[in-house]
């Protein structure tokens, strides 16, 4: 029971490295800050996996009570651990994908940091990163609502820190603000959703007394069905905002402005599925409610598929997987919503292992192009005459093509990524979102055909990016000369290949070493095994299989050549064209919300502030007000009151001397006479009086 | 053997005479003179009432007086002197430049 007992190390390991690096990073050189940041979250990692040996054999865990917190009233929050299946799940999968994510970015800044012209940013990153792992832990470890909430808005901050890393510049790479701009709709977007998760803390308090998971989850039963139906709504609201569903999706693609480990660990692999764990987490609450449930199912369905079909439309290496991230947490927030907790939580981890691999891929691709561009650059301008590069987008894949055979080592990763991602047996992705599929069919036939459209899509524009970045011939210079990124930055994506080799292992079929594992935490009923659906499987890899046929009809068949129009855009026309534009859905907001908003705020600056406010009520009734109150305090109160007393007494005083210097003759003779007068009147009163 | 009214009646006699020197003459010597004539008044009335009453504190009493006239007299002719330095003049009435 020890182990447990080190569970605050999670979160210290990250905080006393990121300490560490803000302290002195920028004087250990790369390497020293490097190497600090990821023994942090390799520590976090060791602390993990010692959960998970303590809980194999403590399958029930454990709180660990660290301090007091919030005591007012009634309310009492401590600052608690709980250690059990469900948390220590979250745990390794943020640490693990997290520390080979903290390696491979040591060697991905290096370049970054270069290409940017700032290599100072490099301990600033590693700061921001460690940050994002504590705030996470936090997250996953906490063991009330309100501490879970603390590391929800940690790593909401850490996102928009590490989004806007390269705040002065555009995503392209150009001096710009366009960076910033995204950060901060990421941002703004989460408000929204955490506003949402605020409401449901606040309601739970109010119909739980508490807001610790153990006096909160166990007595779902106990609260009116429409309160639980407000908190769990409340909940979904934060859930659409951080693991941006719909219709709070909008921020995670603009979130790719973010350097892309950052990407592939908050945006991809732990902070967005952090909305699934919440749901997971408050899975006792959700199936008190069906009507919420099938909500949320019907939320995570839709953005699967809608999101999917954007993804077919994009150009970006990086806002391809984006839009996959937005759809594959669909499937996971569909599951959840179906009462599929488990299936949800397992597709999570093995998402995390294939997008985090894919996304590292793609940084792997681009790096290998910017490398490509940059020598060529030199090459071609080496007295630096110009400053900065030409106009060369690396994340774009219509200037990409071929690239198998010179970066051969991440083509291979990047396919098994690939592979899973479309759910092709026997990777990882395949049994897990099988597993959501089956359950897809026992319970809502809807949503089945959501997921499996989507699913369908996912196939394709895997296929098409698969054939648009590797196959075919180069269409740019340097697309022909890419160069294959360093070990520091093969390695972690080998052993994430690995992983989502091996991922499926850990619920397999008949088998449910996973579903056992969370029936620790969710109960038996929550945590039923799913039966294998032969039926579904089969469909679901023939509809996949399918979709890479189709995309190697319009892809493989005849390579795209070099600017040449998307040849599904041809047989597609208009559909086409709003998969292009992600349906003009920011467009529609900006319409819908930001134009009248800012509309508003334009009225309330100029017409109610400045108009109103300033010129009315300050210059005119306020100031008007003000003179004439000080002309009267200064002429009839100041000159004609206070100045009055002060002169009256002033002259009463000045005639009093006057009239009685009379008196003061100077002649001693007069006063020797009035003493003489004042001495016989005495006397005279003392002999007459008795 | 003479009675006290006698001496009473003197006493007063020479009181009166003084206090109506100081408040009449404007000669300082003279008014100085007349407080000693009423200082010597009192002086008389003491012993006169001494030997009434067979008491020596009256005459006591006398000794003391006489001593701080003494004492008044040589610190009112200095003043005079001073005055009469800068002044040339002794006359009270033109001692009075401190008058409202």
């Amino acid at each position: 029971m020890d182990a447990f007992n080190l569970v605050p190390w999670i979160i210290l390991f990250p905080v006393i490295g990121l300490v560490l690096n803000a302290a002195i990073g920028r004087r250990i050189g790369e390497r020293g800050s490097a190497l600090i940041a990821i023994a942090a979250s390799a520590g976090s990692l060791v602390i993990s996996v010692m959960q998970y040996l303590a809980l194999s054999a403590h399958p029930e865990g454990a709180v660990v009570y660290l301090a007091d917190w919030i005591g007012i009233g009634a309310l009492n929050v401590p600052w608690a651990f709980r250690v059990d299946t469900l948390s220590v799940t979250m745990m390794l999968v943020v640490s693990g994908v997290g520390t080979l994510i903290h390696i491979y970015a040591a060697g991905y800044m290096h370049f970054d940091v270069r290409y940017k012209e700032d290599p100072g940013s490099y301990a600033r990153f590693f700061v921001y990163l460690n940050l994002f792992i504590a705030a996470m832990m936090i997250l996953v470890s906490g063991d009330s609502y309100l501490t879970l909430f603390v590391g929800w808005e940690g790593v909401g901050l850490c996102s928009y820190l590490l989004i806007g890393f390269w705040y002065q510049r555009n995503p392209d790479g150009n001096k710009g603000i366009m960076n910033s701009l995204a950060a901060k709709k990421a941002m703004l977007v989460n408000r929204i959703g955490d506003f949402g998760f605020l409401l449901a803390v606040f309601m739970i308090f109010w119909a739980f007394g508490s807001l610790n998971f153990d006096e909160v989850l166990p007595h779902a039963e106990t609260v009116a069905p429409w309160v639980i139906m407000f908190i769990t709504l409340a909940m979904l609201l934060g859930v659409t905002g951080k693991s941006a569903q719909l219709p709070l999706y909008v921020w995670l693609p603009d979130a790719m402005a973010g350097p892309t480990p950052v990407s592939a660990l908050i945006h991809a692999a732990t902070m967005v599925t952090a909305g699934v764990y919440l749901v997971a987490r408050s899975a006792p609450l959700f199936a008190a409610v069906p009507a919420a449930q099938t909500t949320v199912a019907f939320v995570g369905a839709l953005t699967a598929f809608f999101a999917a079909t954007i993804a077919v439309g994009q150009y970006d290496i990086k806002k391809v997987l984006a839009y996959s991230t937005i759809s594959q947490l669909g499937f996971m927030v569909a599951a959840v919503g179906m009462g599929a907790f488990v299936a949800g939580m397992f597709h999570l981890v093995t998402h995390a292992f294939f997008k985090a691999l894919l996304f590292l891929g793609s940084g792997s691709v681009i790096l290998a192009l910017e490398r490509a561009h940059h020598v060529q650059e030199t090459l071609s301008n080496p007295k630096h005459k110009k400053k900065g590069h030409t106009h060369f987008d690396p994340q774009d894949m219509r200037v990409m093509g071929g690239l198998r055979k010179p970066i051969r080592l991440t083509f291979w990763v990047y396919t098994i990524g690939a592979l899973g991602l479309a759910g092709i047996p026997p990777l990882a992705g395949f049994f897990s979102k099988d597993e959501i599929l089956a359950d897809a069919w026992i319970e809502n036939p809807l949503v089945f055909l959501l997921l499996i459209a989507a699913a369908f899509l996912t196939a394709f524009y895997v296929g098409r990016q698969l054939l648009l970045v590797f196959f075919g011939s180069p269409r740019s210079q340097p697309a022909d000369k890419a160069v294959e990124s360093p070990a520091i930055i093969t390695i972690p994506l080998i052993a994430l290949a690995a992983l989502v080799v091996i991922g499926g292992l850990i619920n397999l079929p008949g088998w449910h070493p996973f579903t056992n594992w969370l029936a620790h935490t969710l109960g038996e009923e929550l945590a039923e095994p799913t039966e294998f659906n032969f039926f579904v499987a089969l469909l679901a890899t023939v509809f996949a299989l399918i979709a890479f046929y189709l995309a190697w009809i319009f892809y493989g068949r005849t390579p795209l050549a070099e600017k040449q129009v998307d040849p599904l855009k041809q047989r597609l026309g208009r559909v086409f064209t709003g998969m292009e534009n992600k349906w003009w859905v920011d467009e529609f907001y900006a319409w819908l919300i930001v134009r009248p908003y800012k509309r508003f705020a334009g009225f309330l600056a100029d017409t109610i502030d400045w108009k109103f406010l300033h010129d009315w009520v300050h210059d005119s009734a306020v100031v008007n007000t003000f003179r004439w109150f000080a002309r009267f305090l200064a002429n009839p109160v100041d000159l004609g009151v206070i100045d009055g007393i002060a002169n009256g007494l002033a002259k009463s005083a000045t005639g009093l001397a006057r009239g009685l210097s009379f008196f003061q003759t100077g002649f001693v003779r007069n006063y020797a006479l009035v003493t003489f007068l004042g001495v016989v009147i005495m006397l005279g009163y003392l002999v007459f009086s008795s | 053997m003479v009675p006290v009214s006698y001496y009473f009646a003197l006493s007063a006699i020479l009181f009166a005479l003084g206090a109506l020197g100081v408040l009449i003459r404007r000669n300082a010597i003279i008014i100085f003179m007349s407080v000693e004539l009423m200082l010597n008044a009192a002086n008389l009335l003491f012993v006169a009432f001494a030997r009434m009453y067979e008491a020596l504190q009256g005459q006591i009493y006398v000794f003391f007086v006489i001593a701080v006239a003494a004492a008044e007299v040589a610190v009112g002719l200095a003043i005079i002197v001073a005055i009469f330095r800068t002044k040339k003049s002794i006359d009270i009435d033109e001692m009075s430049s401190l008058k409202g």
